[in-house]
């Protein structure tokens, strides 16, 4: 792994809070746990998800063939690449942390950039497991009502965003 | 999450029967692109922290319901964006503070940014995307939770 600055930095804030949280807990301050177990029960939550979710990622970065993303999610998919990206959206877990390198893997095998962009946008917004929760708490109507508005505006969006940010997508992190 | 699993080690167990060497190259390119980005996912953790500690559900419930429906609209954008709540937690909140008589649009507006906007994430998006991509990603999920918190106030009658 290369350090840069910016990771030694962040690694930093991570140690210092960890010591701050350590001080707070050793004077018998309550801030030091609530804080402390939210920090761990986050952390926990997200490291049950994320190697599952790297490894499938790499199996598709080996297996998968470039052409065959290009062919359903790049340049030429038209508006059916969305709609596999909202299909593919709907089964991720988790949440945006696990949408980033997902979407990253997707960018760098062919997928066009707002094929990219309504996947995002989608994996926030229509995760299965999600949705049946919300419409079992908010009510069945609050849901379709959302779905109907937010998933054309997540598709016009990510037309728009990829037409302006065309250029601005980092290059491969290795 | 249980099929989450089975499904990692179905076709981790599948790529092995067919190629150990690629099987391996896989493994390896997991591990470099988790280890890449650990550092942001550790600085999202003390983010989540730090958060929850200053905006616990209780004072979130509060804040929703107390304003006219405008001003509510707001901070409920405000909250979405800056909170990180897994939808397990989130729904039903929603669901008690709907019952409470809070109105669905800023429910609506709650719950797309608390989706879709994501401050204690940013760090992360900004690796991957880097800083621009990821400001204005955001702010037009920002603006599209708004539409969509307008869209279910109209869809409900409370405006």
């Amino acid at each position: 792994m290369k350090l840069t600055k910016g990771k030694v930095f962040e690694i930093g804030i991570v140690v210092l809070f960890g010591l701050a949280i350590g001080l707070l807990k050793l004077k018998g301050s309550p801030v030091g746990s609530i804080m402390g177990h939210s920090a761990l029960e986050f952390g926990v939550n997200i490291f049950k998800v994320l190697p599952c979710a790297f490894v499938l990622i790499g199996l598709f970065e080996v297996w998968v063939k470039a052409e065959t993303v290009e062919k359903h999610f790049g340049v030429k998919s038209g508006l059916r690449g969305n709609f596999w990206a909202i299909v593919l959206a709907s089964t991720t877990v988790g949440g945006l942390y696990v949408a980033f390198p997902v979407a990253m893997a997707l960018l760098h095998k062919g997928a066009r950039l707002s094929v990219v962009f309504t996947y995002l946008g989608a994996a926030a917004l229509v995760r299965i497991p999600m949705t049946i929760f919300e419409a079992s708490f908010l009510g069945i109507k609050f849901t379709l009502v959302r779905l109907l508005i937010s998933l054309p505006l997540v598709i016009l969006s990510a037309e728009l965003l990829s037409k302006v940010l065309k250029n601005q997508i980092l290059p491969p992190n290795g | 999450m249980t099929f989450f699993y089975i499904l990692t080690v179905l076709a981790l167990v599948l790529s092995l029967a067919f190629d150990r060497n690629k099987s391996w190259q896989a493994l390896q390119v997991a591990l470099k692109r988790f280890l890449q980005i650990l550092p942001d996912l550790l600085l999202m953790t003390v983010l989540v922290a730090v958060v929850l500690y200053l905006l616990p559900q209780s004072t979130i419930a509060f804040y929703l319901g107390k304003y006219n429906l405008l001003f509510s609209s707001i901070v409920a954008a405000i909250l979405g964006s800056v909170t990180l709540m897994p939808g397990f937690i989130a729904y039903p909140l929603c669901g008690l503070l709907a019952k409470q008589g809070v109105p669905y649009l800023v429910l609506g507006i709650f719950s797309t940014t608390l989706m879709m906007v994501g401050v204690v994430t940013f760090p992360l998006e900004q690796r991957y995307f880097g800083t621009k991509v990821a400001l204005i990603r955001n702010l037009v999920s920002l603006l599209i939770a708004l539409i969509v918190g307008l869209g279910i106030g109209i869809f409900f009658g409370e405006i």
